[in-house]
């Protein structure tokens, strides 16, 4: 035993139990409680969502409509099925894991060094598959218009929603982004959409197909509402700017918190993939280098792996929440 | 070791466990019938409710057997678990109660005819 810890007790209950309380070893147990209180803190901001959501519950976007993207299949419409694969490649990289664990308990180093770098390969995927969903999200597919008091409206055809390029007719633009270094004192300035309020609402007019798309959701059938055009007129009045993808100020699915919930969430939940990846390729090495041969066990490799597994756990939670439910 | 081929075959029954469920999942998530779809239960609709229990096998087989806390002794086993399954549920139904009830309160200010 270590000089700094009193162990006289021989293990009885009485005399504050043995070196290892609840039969763990300090490291593994202190990863279980780290582990307890990143749940709390994801649980905080699933409830946190789940408030503001209910807060919304007649406006909030649907998720189907949002995320339809899937790799080298342009412009179909694919719900679900990317987030689905990158749940697959995630509950993979889990099962690597466990293997690897399961390959140290044998004192295997050559699989313990195969199956880590399986592992870190999958995890690599995945956040690789998470930024491509953010640059799908950030450039949005369809553009909308931003009301005066806030509220985004869509177009859509055919009960369908359609892009603003669809139907927009667009003139020429003399207007240019300002950017930093074409302005001597320049900070920053209004994004430059393209296609101008008026352009949208002459086109709009001008095309008596196109319906206007409002953010209520019908109780009855839970779709958007899509109001008639003499409504639809109406509600243009009042526009005040083309909003096309999505920030944390403004979105073009709907409510801004909507964005703001996913970018916070999902980015936490990146980053804590992030960390897993770094601590992994730290295990990997030092698997390579024969630290834990030496040491005579592989209980780094476990604990590593348990935060793996509840970055792998969250990432289910977060599935349901965001693309399900 | 005569255990470590069945500890192998429990892994992978587990891995196509959880397959099967995200499967069926995303299935229901994009066919949404509507006899579970268009229902509401308990503040929500049935397929939600479905998704939730879903998930929560899921997590259950995720920790039990990815993460071996079915293997630990009794006591780490509900020091951990014991503070999830009671705070989580709490503070979700405490949050999402507040949700619905600001919902109600301010929705009907909200105009929707110009």
């Amino acid at each position: 035993m270590g000089a700094n810890i009193a162990d006289q007790s021989e293990g009885k209950a009485w005399d504050g139990g043995s070196a290892k309380p609840m039969g763990a070893s300090y490291g593994k147990m202190m990863m279980w409680f780290f582990i307890v209180s990143d749940a709390l803190t994801f649980s905080g901001f699933l409830a946190a969502y789940g408030l503001t959501r209910f807060k919304f519950i007649n406006v909030w976007p649907i998720a189907d409509e949002v995320f339809t993207h899937f790799p080298f299949m342009h412009g179909t419409h694919a719900p679900m099925y990317y987030v689905a694969l990158m749940t697959f490649i995630l509950i993979f990289s889990s099962v690597t894991m466990v293997l690897a664990v399961d390959a140290g308990h044998n004192m295997n180093k050559k699989k313990v060094t195969f199956y880590m770098f399986l592992t870190i390969i999958g995890g690599v995927v995945f956040v690789g598959s998470q930024a491509w969903e953010w640059k799908n999200f950030i450039q949005g597919s369809y553009g909308a218009v931003q009301l005066k008091d806030g509220k985004i409206v869509q177009f859509a055809e055919d009960g369908h929603q359609i892009a603003l390029l669809d139907f927009v007719v667009a003139h020429e633009k003399e207007a240019v982004d300002h950017t930093r270094n074409n302005g001597l004192w320049f900070e920053s300035g209004e994004a430059n959409p393209s296609f101008s309020v008026e352009e949208v609402v002459a086109s709009f007019k001008a095309n008596p197909h196109v319906n206007l798309r409002i953010e209520k959701i019908d109780p009855t059938t839970k779709k958007k509402i899509i109001v008639s055009r003499a409504e639809g007129l109406k509600f243009l009045e009042q526009a005040a700017r083309v909003v096309e993808g999505a920030s944390l100020e403004v979105n073009e699915y709907g409510s801004s918190q909507f964005a703001d919930f996913f970018f916070f969430i999902t980015g936490f939940h990146g980053f804590h993939v992030f960390s897993g990846i770094v601590l992994n390729v730290i295990v990997f090495f030092n698997v390579i280098i024969g630290t834990y041969e030496k040491r005579g066990h592989y209980e780094m490799v476990e604990k590593v792996g348990l935060y793996w597994h509840f970055v792998d756990l969250v990432w289910v939670f977060v599935f349901t929440f965001f693309y399900l439910v | 070791m005569g255990n470590a081929a069945n500890h192998k075959a429990l892994i992978w029954k587990v891995f196509g466990l959880l397959s099967a469920i995200t499967i069926v999942e995303v299935a229901f998530g994009i066919i949404k019938p509507d006899f579970l779809f268009l229902t509401q239960f308990l503040g929500t609709s049935l397929l939600n409710s479905l998704f939730l229990i879903l998930t929560v096998v899921k997590a259950y087989y995720i920790v039990w057997y990815f993460m071996h806390l079915g293997d630990e002794k009794n006591s780490l086993k509900y020091s951990i678990v014991l503070p999830l399954i009671v705070l989580i549920p709490y503070l979700a139904a405490l949050l999402i109660i507040e949700g619905g009830y600001i919902h109600d309160t301010l929705a009907p200010y909200i105009n929707w005819k110009y």
